[in-house]
C-alpha cells in the first residue's frame, strides 16, 4: 500500500487530463474525509492558515456552499467574491482580479465562470492553485468526481458500469467531466438528449448516443439526468418544457419499465417536472441527496491534494514517527 | 536504503511484552471498567488487537476498540511527503466521554504523533482519562510527552530506525533496529522512508547510528 497519493498537477482544471490512477486517489481520499462531516466537531486542522477564495462569476449556490463547507472543514480562511458586487462589474479583467488577489496572499482559488477555459487561463497566470468550479460547457470536475463516487459507493465499482447522461448535454460541462472521468475508470458511457442539444460528433469522445429515452433507460444501469436551463427553451433548442417532459422526462413509468434497479443521479438544481419527475427524484433509487454529502468530501480530499504540494517542493521526512 | 537490521525482539518476546502491557493497563484502570483503546493508523491498530485479545483473554471482556488516524493533525504535514494518504478515524463503541482511552502505538520517538492523537482525541470529546501504550520507546522527544504503558526502551540514534513488524502488513511479529546509510534519508520520493526488503515499509522511527540498547523496562 502506497504511503503517498499521487501527484494531481497544481491546479484541478479537469478530468480530461487526469490519469486513471490520480481520479482513484481522489476518490480514495475522499472515503476518510466522509466521517469529517459526521463528527460532532466537523473540523479538523489540515488546511489550517491556508487562504482559498471562491471566485464566483456565475450564480450557484450548491456548488459554492459545498466548496465553502469543505474549506471551513478543513480549517482554511476562505473569502467569497461573486461578480455582482464586485469589481468585475466595474471592467476589471480576469487576470487583474486574480494578481489582486494574489498581492494579498492568497494559496488557492477556486473558480466558476460562464467562459470555457478561464479555469486554465488563470491557472497557468497566477501561482496559486487553481481549482475549477465550473467554466462555461467545459468541465465541472469535482462535480463528476461526486458523481463517481456516488455511484462507487452504491453498485462498488464503476468499471464495465453502463451509465447514460440524458438531457442537454451540449451545453453541459457536468456531461463532460463524466464523460471523461467515467471512461477513464472502465465505465461504458452513453448520451441521450433532444439533437439540438447533442454535439456533433459527440461519439468521438468514445460514447454512444440513444435517440429515445426509453432505449436509454432500457440499455442503463446508471441516468445521470441533466438539468434543463429554462433559456433553452427561449433560445429555440426545444420547442416547450411539457414537450421536452413528454419525450425525455425521467418519469416513474419509463423507469418502471424495465425490470432491473436504475441508479438515478442529477447534478441539480432539479427543474421538477422538466428533465425528472418528482416521483423519481424522490424515489428509491434516487441517490441526488447522497451526491450533495459525497460533493463535500470529494472537495475535501481535492483541497487536501493540492495543498500537498509537488513531489520535488515537498521535503520527505527523516523519519515519520 | 537501509543498511544493518538488527532484531530487537521477535515474535515470542513481543507477546511476552504485550501480555504485560495488557495486564498493566489493567492495573492502573482497577479493571477493564470504561476502558477503551484506540490504536493509532497503521501499526498502533495492530498492536490495538493483540492488547484487546490479551485483556480478553485475562479478563474475559474485551475493550471496545477504535482507530486514530491522525495525518490531519499533524504539525509537519507538509515535511513528511505530499498527500500521505488518511487512513480511517472509527471511534470504539461508547465513545470518547467519561471513558478512559488508551491511545496505543508501536514506537514512541519525537511525540507529535501523540501531541496530535490528543488533539484530535480533544476535538471528539472529553475522555475522564488518556493513557499512552507504546511498544517501544526509542527517546529523541521533541515535546513533553511519556507514555504511561511501555513494552521495550531503546536508545535509538538519528540515523536508527526502529521497524515494528506485525503480521497483516509485515507477515511477521517482531521489532527491528535498522541502520540508515548516510544519504538516505533527507530527501526520496518514497515518504514512508523507502520499504526494507523484509516488508517493513512502515515508517515506525528513526535513530542515530549507535544504538545504545537499553533493557526492557517499564515506564
Amino acid at each position: 500500500m502506497p504511503t503517498s497519493a499521487p501527484y494531481l498537477g497544481k491546479d484541478l482544471v479537469g478530468l480530461e487530463h487526469l490519469t486513471r490512477e490520480q481520479i482513484l486517489a481522489v476518490l480514495d481520499t475522499a472515503e476518510p474525509f466522509k466521517e469529517i462531516s459526521e463528527r460532532q466537531i466537523k473540523k479538523v486542522p489540515v488546511l489550517r492558515g491556508k487562504t482559498i477564495v471562491n471566485l464566483f462569476f456565475e450564480p450557484s449556490t450548491r456548488t459554492r456552499i459545498s466548496f465553502e463547507f469543505a474549506e471551513k472543514r478543513l480549517s482554511a480562511d476562505t473569502v467569497n467574491v461573486a461578480a455582482s458586487g464586485s469589481s468585475v462589474v466595474k471592467g476589471e479583467t480576469l487576470v487583474d482580479t486574480a494578481r489582486n488577489l494574489e498581492a494579498m496572499r492568497i494559496d488557492m482559488v477556486v473558480i466558476r465562470h460562464g467562459s470555457s477555459g478561464a479555469a486554465r487561463f488563470l491557472a497557468e497566470r497566477i501561482p496559486s492553485n487553481v481549482i475549477n468550479a465550473g467554466d462555461g460547457r467545459h468541465e465541472h470536475p469535482t462535480q463528476g468526481l461526486l458523481d463517481m463516487l456516488t455511484i462507487r459507493d452504491r453498485l462498488g465499482r464503476i468499471e464495465g458500469l453502463r451509465v447514460c447522461l440524458v438531457g442537454d448535454v451540449l451545453h453541459s460541462r457536468v456531461a463532460r467531466s463524466n464523460i471523461w472521468g467515467l471512461t477513464k475508470l472502465g465505465a461504458e458511457v452513453a448520451v441521450c438528449g433532444p439533437p439540438t442539444l447533442m454535439p456533433r460528433e459527440i461519439e468521438a469522445l468514445g460514447v454512444r448516443v440513444f435517440k429515445r429515452v426509453e432505449e436509454a433507460i432500457e440499455w442503463a444501469e446508471v441516468l445521470n439526468v441533466l438539468r434543463l436551463q429554462l433559456e433553452r427553451m427561449q433560445a429555440g433548442y426545444v420547442p416547450s418544457l411539457r414537450e421536452y417532459n413528454r419525450v425525455y422526462g425521467v418519469s416513474r413509468e419509463r423507469v418502471e419499465a424495465v425490470p432491473r434497479d436504475l441508479l438515478i443521479l442529477h447534478p441539480g438544481p432539479m427543474n421538477r417536472g422538466v428533465e425528472i419527475d418528482s416521483d423519481v427524484a424522490d424515489g428509491p433509487h434516487s441517490v441526488i441527496l447522497n451526491q450533495v454529502t459525497n460533493g463535500v468530501a470529494v472537495r475535501m480530499a481535492v483541497l487536501y491534494l493540492l495543498a500537498g504540494g509537488a513531489p520535488e517542493t515537498a521535503e520527505v521526512a527523516k523519519h515519520g514517527e | 536504503m537501509s543498511g544493518s537490521r538488527q532484531l530487537l525482539m521477535d515474535e515470542h518476546a513481543v507477546e511476552r511484552v504485550v501480555a504485560r502491557m495488557a495486564r498493566e493497563l489493567v492495573e492502573r484502570n482497577q479493571g477493564v471498567e470504561r476502558l477503551s483503546l484506540l490504536g493509532i493508523h497503521r501499526r498502533g491498530v495492530q498492536l490495538s488487537d493483540l492488547v484487546a485479545q490479551e485483556i480478553e483473554r485475562t479478563e474475559g471482556r474485551r475493550p471496545p476498540q477504535g482507530t486514530l488516524d491522525i495525518t490531519l493533525y499533524r504539525d509537519d504535514l507538509m515535511a513528511i511527503g505530499p498527500r500521505p494518504v488518511v487512513g480511517e478515524t472509527r471511534l470504539p463503541a461508547g465513545g470518547v466521554d467519561g471513558r478512559a482511552m488508551v491511545i496505543i502505538d508501536d514506537v514512541l520517538y519525537t511525540g507529535r504523533t501523540v501531541r496530535a492523537a490528543l488533539d484530535e482525541l480533544a476535538d471528539f470529546g472529553r475522555p475522564s482519562r488518556i493513557y499512552l501504550c507504546v511498544l517501544v520507546d526509542r527517546g529523541g522527544r521533541e515535546l513533553p510527552i511519556q507514555p504511561d504503558v511501555v513494552g521495550l526502551v531503546v536508545d535509538a540514534g538519528e540515523d536508527e530506525r526502529v521497524d515494528v513488524l506485525v503480521p497483516d502488513l509485515d507477515g511477521r511479529l517482531g521489532v527491528e533496529l535498522v541502520e540508515r546509510t548516510a544519504p538516505h534519508g533527507g530527501g526520496g520520493p518514497g515518504p514512508g522512508a523507502g520499504g526494507p526488503p523484509a516488508g517493513g515499509a512502515g515508517p515506525s522511527g528513526g535513530g542515530e547510528a549507535g544504538p545504545g540498547l537499553a533493557t526492557g523496562k517499564e515506564a
